[in-house]
Parts: structure tokens; C-alpha cells; sequence
């Protein structure tokens, strides 16, 4: 709350930078007046959505009521009841059990996917920027064929020869995931490295690397935390897509996008085990959606 | 201009150089053995080697690779392993179908875009404007493989209005193209109220309204068509999407396009389709972005590359 109260203040003194604050993620508008508090709630609504999503990930063991792996073949396809609350799949086991451990592999894919691109892509992106020159160049030729891919379609290529497990869902994403943080490490890099503060720290005998973390990479670090919230968003959803295209984690393994695609069989007589991995899917990737689109105007960084 | 077009053109091929490198390679790493997947594991090794030679595996990589890349120039691709048919020909004969249910959602994705976001954009903090963006949001975090077994439940099964699946006549087409078209107006939105508001603030805006022009005019004729041009570039990323999404609504709705071609291709490990549906779907997103990259420069005459 107290939080809340400065941040409002410093608002109302802004004048002028608070006009850009307002409005869902786009470029300000002429009519917009300081909207801190559409903002604030469009952070705790993300986050709230999102705490519940850790929540359920992480203590799924304990508050999932059944064994998401145990059979019940003779109550496949039961409807939501009192003892199910969402229902059972075609082989009866427990849907809300197996909502909550997905959420376990969708944190664990978004999570590692991300850390992992971010990690390659500001290497790469920092050698590329800092050093200039033909690295520069043949880097950033690496990155334009991966970029030549469209869409998820080198995730796709690369779990199908890798074949299907979770390790090889997170290797398909991050070799498709790092090249945006590359790119856009080497394009913040290439304005701030001009910098005064950064010739003066040069001045002083700091070398490159000390230079790149110690000073660059403070001053990028708001659209990487912007990327990186999208990108965990990204990584759900590609997974969910690669799992329900029958390349992502193997049965039983309870991912959202394979119990989904699972369900699709059974759309008419049990249209829940469609639904509900799908709105699962939904509400997290929307939160996180809705805090890159805050956190994005909140710290001015400028939209792609 | 000139110098732009030819460095973009000559561009284009080192990319489409390295992008058959990189495929040929990820395909040769493959940890199956081709030859498994066309006789069955329990096959005499007679058999094998003599498959083996008769389709130049036993070759060194980098002549495979030389092979390769002499087919492609030639527009050979070479034979599915399950058919026997050349590849080119199969990729080929499901190309129609995808480009017509890409079209047929990016029709639809601008259908809905443009008269909301230009809502939006012409009545900022409006219940219209809130709509739109919480439309948006959902759009953008809506997984397709979720909407489209939706829409077939309610309006193929439960009201019987449309086919399930297959291609088969316009009321086919609806589905997919509104399941593929959905989630990408969502982005569009974005843009145009993004793009038109920035118009909007534009000094020839305040001319074209004190010359006395009914608003209509002012924002369709005069600022609407600013406004789109840089809509044009992320048009040319989306297409990226569309084909990557018809990968999955044609897996969905059983659309007889290259999408589902790639995944069938991918589980019968047929290796050289899979090969090919994924240079056709490059191919084409490279030429669309081509293509874009030059209307860019005969929509906006400023545009100067370096």
C-alpha cells in the first residue's frame, strides 16, 4: 500500500512522462491522463493470476486430491462432480490433479527455456555489440537464418528429429528463443556502449567484460525483464502446441497441451477435457501478457 | 532505391543458403536410421546395404550435402521415404490449399482489426477502446489448438452449421480460417490504434480537420492511410505466424494443406518430406517478407534504406 502511495506521487511530479503511462501496452495517447491506478491493477491482476499458478505448480503434491497418474478405467469421461471437481479423463484419472502437476511442467519449461535463451542470447548479443566489426557481422548472420524461420516452425523441425520428452521441448524452444535477446542485447549495447559514462568507466581501465556487466547490462536490463516476461509466456504456449501436435512431453507426463489434444476424441460426450487445459493455458499466458504489457509502459521501454 | 532492391535481393540468398544448410543438417542428426523406418528393424542386411547404396546413404555427408544442394537448384527435393512420390511434387500439390486458408484469415484477421482498432483509436478510454484491448489481450494469449475444437464443438456438432473438417466446398473453409484468423487480429488491433493515434497527433490531421472536413474523411482518407504503413512490416512477421499456425489449425480441422503434410511427414519419420515441407514454408515466408519490404518502398516514397 505504502509502495502504492509514493509511486503515485512520484507520478503526479512527472508531469509530462506520466501521459505515456496509461493504455494497455500502446504508444500514449493525446487524451490519456495519468493512469497509475489502471496500471497498478493491471500488475496485480497479473500477479495475482500468476501466484496462484506457483502456487499451484509448486505445492501441487500436496493439493492435488488424487494421483494424477492412477486409473479409473470404469469412470473415464465422468463429467465435473462433487468428488471430481473438474471431471476425469478417458481413463478416469482426476482432471483437476493433472491441471495442477501440468502446472509444474509449463513453470519448468517456461522458466528453463527462458533462463537458458537469455543466457546465450546476451552472450552473443554482447560479443556481437561490443566487439564490432566481422564478429559483429557473422553473428548477427548467424541469428538473420534463424530468424528466416517463421514462427515456431524450427521448434517444430527440431522436436521432431530430436524426438518427443520435455529435455528436448526445452532444447527445441531455447535454440528458437535466443536469437531475440541477441538482437536485442547487440541493438541496446550499440546505443548505450556510445555513452559518456561508459568512456569514462573505459578511462579508468575497466575492461570489456567488467565494462558489459558491470555498467552495460544494468542499464538494459528493463526490456530484457520485458523480453523475458513475454518469452516465459511464449515458451507455455509453444509447449502446450508442440506436446498437443504429439512432439512435446510423452504420456503420461500430464502437459496442458497433451491432456487438450487428449480430449479433443471426446469433444462431444466430455467437452471438459477440451476446455479446461485450454483456460488453464489461457489465464497464465494472459497474465504474464498483461504484466509485460505493464512492467513494458511502467518502465518506458519503447514497443517493438 | 535500385541499390536497396539488388543488396535485398542479394541478401535473400545467403539466407536461403544458410536456412538449407542448417535444415540438411538438423535432418542428418536425426539418431534414426532412415532405412529402419522404409524395411523395419528385423530386415536382411543384404537388404539394407543394398537400399542403402541404391539411395547414396552410404555416401560421405559433404557429398550428400553437394547432392542436396545441386537438387534444390534444380528443384528436385528429392522422394518421400513412404510414397516414393518426389517431394516436390507432394509439397506442390498442398501448397493451394494452405495459401488459400492463409488468405482466407488474414481476410478475416483484417476484417475484425481495422474497424476496431480504428474504434479504438478515434474514442481513446471509451467503453469501444476498453473492449478492444481486453479482445486483444485474449486474442494474443488464446491458444489456437484451444479455439478451434471450441468453435467445431458449437457450431459443428451442437448446431450443425458448418463441416467439422476436410476441404470441401466455402462452409469448409470457415472454421480454420476464423480459428487461424482470430489470434492474429488480436495483433492487428494492437497496431492500428497504436499507429492511428500516433497519426491522429500529426499537423496534417489539424489541417485536413480546419479545411472543414466531415471526420470520416479526415481519419479514413488522410489518416488511415498513414497509419497503415507500418503495419505493412508486421504483416510481413505475421505471415511467419500464419504459416506456423496453419501447422496446427489444418492438424485440427484435418485441412489437406502443407501444415498437415509436415506433421504427417514427421510422424511416419519420413525425413526428406519433412525436409521439403520445411524449405516450402521458409521459402514462402522469406518471398512474402521480399515482397512486403518492397511495397513498403512504393507505399511510402520517404522510406530511404541505407
Amino acid at each position: 500500500m505504502n509502495d502504492e502511495k509514493t509511486e503515485g506521487g512520484r507520478r503526479e511530479a512527472g508531469g509530462e512522462r506520466d501521459k505515456k503511462k496509461f493504455s494497455f501496452g500502446f504508444p500514449p495517447s493525446p487524451l490519456s491522463p495519468p493512469a497509475s491506478r489502471v496500471l497498478d491493477k493491471r500488475i496485480t491482476l497479473g500477479l495475482a493470476v500468476l501466484a496462484l499458478f506457483l502456487i499451484a505448480a509448486l505445492f501441487a503434491p500436496l493439493l492435488a486430491p488424487y494421483d494424477p497418474f492412477e486409473l479409473q478405467l470404469k469412470e473415464g469421461l465422468a463429467l465435473p462432480s462433487a468428488e471430481h471437481l473438474l471431471g476425469q479423463d478417458k481413463l478416469g484419472r482426476d482432471l483437476f490433479s493433472r491441471i495442477l502437476f501440468g502446472a509444474q511442467i509449463s513453470l519448468w519449461v517456461g522458466l528453463s527455456t527462458v533462463t537458458i535463451s537469455l543466457a546465450v542470447g546476451c552472450l552473443v548479443g554482447a560479443v556481437a555489440g561490443f566487439s564490432g566489426g566481422w564478429i559483429d557481422d557473422l553473428l548477427m548472420r548467424v541469428v538473420d537464418i534463424f530468424l528466416a524461420f517463421p514462427g515456431i516452425l524450427l521448434a517444430i523441425a527440431l522436436a521432431a528429429i530430436l524426438g518427443p520428452s520435455l529435455r528436448n521441448v526445452i532444447i527445441a524452444l531455447s535454440v528458437m528463443g535466443w536469437v531475440g535477446y541477441a538482437r536485442l542485447v547487440r541493438g541496446q549495447i550499440l546505443v548505450v556502449r556510445e555513452l559518456d559514462y561508459v568512456a569514462a568507466a573505459r578511462a579508468l581501465g575497466a575492461g570489456p567484460f567488467r565494462i558489459v556487466t558491470r555498467h552495460l547490462f544494468p542499464n538494459i536490463a528493463a526490456p530484457l525483464i520485458v523480453e523475458a516476461t513475454f518469452g516465459i509466456a511464449g515458451a507455455i504456449v509453444t509447449e502446450a502446441s508442440l506436446s498437443f501436435l504429439g512432439l512435446g512431453v510423452v504420456p503420461p507426463t500430464p502437459s496442458w497441451g497433451a491432456m487438450l489434444s487428449d480430449g479433443r476424441s471426446f469433444l462431444l460426450l466430455a467437452p471438459h477435457l477440451t476446455a479446461i487445459p485450454g483456460i488453464a493455458i489461457l489465464w497464465v499466458v494472459m497474465a504474464l501478457n498483461l504484466l509485460g504489457d505493464a512492467l513494458r509502459d511502467r518502465m518506458d521501454v519503447k514497443s517493438r | 532505391m535500385a541499390r536497396f532492391l539488388i543488396r535485398r535481393l542479394l541478401w535473400s540468398g545467403p539466407v536461403l543458403l544458410g536456412v538449407l544448410t542448417l535444415v540438411f543438417f538438423l535432418i542428418h542428426l536425426i539418431p534414426g536410421d532412415p532405412i529402419d523406418v522404409m524395411l523395419g528393424e528385423r530386415a536382411a542386411d543384404a537388404d539394407r546395404a543394398a537400399l542403402r547404396a541404391a539411395l547414396h546413404l552410404d555416401d560421405p555427408i559433404s557429398v550428400q550435402y553437394g547432392r542436396f544442394l545441386a537438387g534444390v537448384v534444380q528443384g528436385d527435393l528429392g522422394r518421400s521415404l513412404s510414397t516414393q512420390r518426389p517431394v516436390a511434387g507432394l509439397v506442390l500439390s498442398r501448397y493451394p490449399a494452405t495459401l488459400q486458408l492463409a488468405v482466407a484469415a488474414l481476410l478475416i484477421s483484417l476484417l475484425i482489426a481495422l474497424p476496431l482498432g480504428i474504434l479504438s483509436a478515434t474514442r481513446p478510454r471509451s467503453i469501444a477502446d476498453t473492449g478492444g484491448l481486453l479482445f486483444s489481450l485474449f486474442g494474443i494469449s488464446m491458444p489456437t489448438f484451444w479455439l478451434g475444437p471450441l468453435l467445431i464443438l458449437l457450431f459443428s456438432l451442437k448446431l450443425d452449421w458448418l463441416p467439422v473438417s476436410g476441404r470441401h466446398g466455402i462452409a469448409s473453409l470457415i472454421l480454420p480460417a476464423l480459428t487461424l484468423g482470430l489470434g492474429m487480429s488480436a495483433i492487428l488491433i494492437r497496431l492500428t490504434r497504436s499507429s492511428l493515434l500516433e497519426v491522429l497527433r500529426r499537423e496534417f490531421v489539424l489541417v485536413a480537420r480546419a479545411k472543414g472536413l466531415p471526420e470520416r474523411r479526415v481519419i479514413l482518407r488522410h489518416a488511415l492511410r498513414n497509419a497503415l504503413i507500418p503495419l505493412l512490416t508486421v504483416l510481413g512477421l505475421q505471415i511467419g505466424a500464419l504459416l506456423t499456425g496453419s501447422i496446427i489449425t489444418e492438424t485440427i480441422f484435418s485441412w489437406p494443406g502443407l501444415g498437415r503434410l509436415t506433421i504427417q511427414a514427421i510422424q511416419s519419420r519420413d525425413y526428406p518430406l519433412v525436409q521439403g515441407c520445411i524449405l516450402a514454408i521458409t521459402a514462402t515466408y522469406l518471398l512474402v517478407n521480399l515482397m512486403i519490404d518492397l511495397l513498403y518502398t512504393a507505399a511510402d516514397p520517404r522510406v530511404q534504406y541505407e
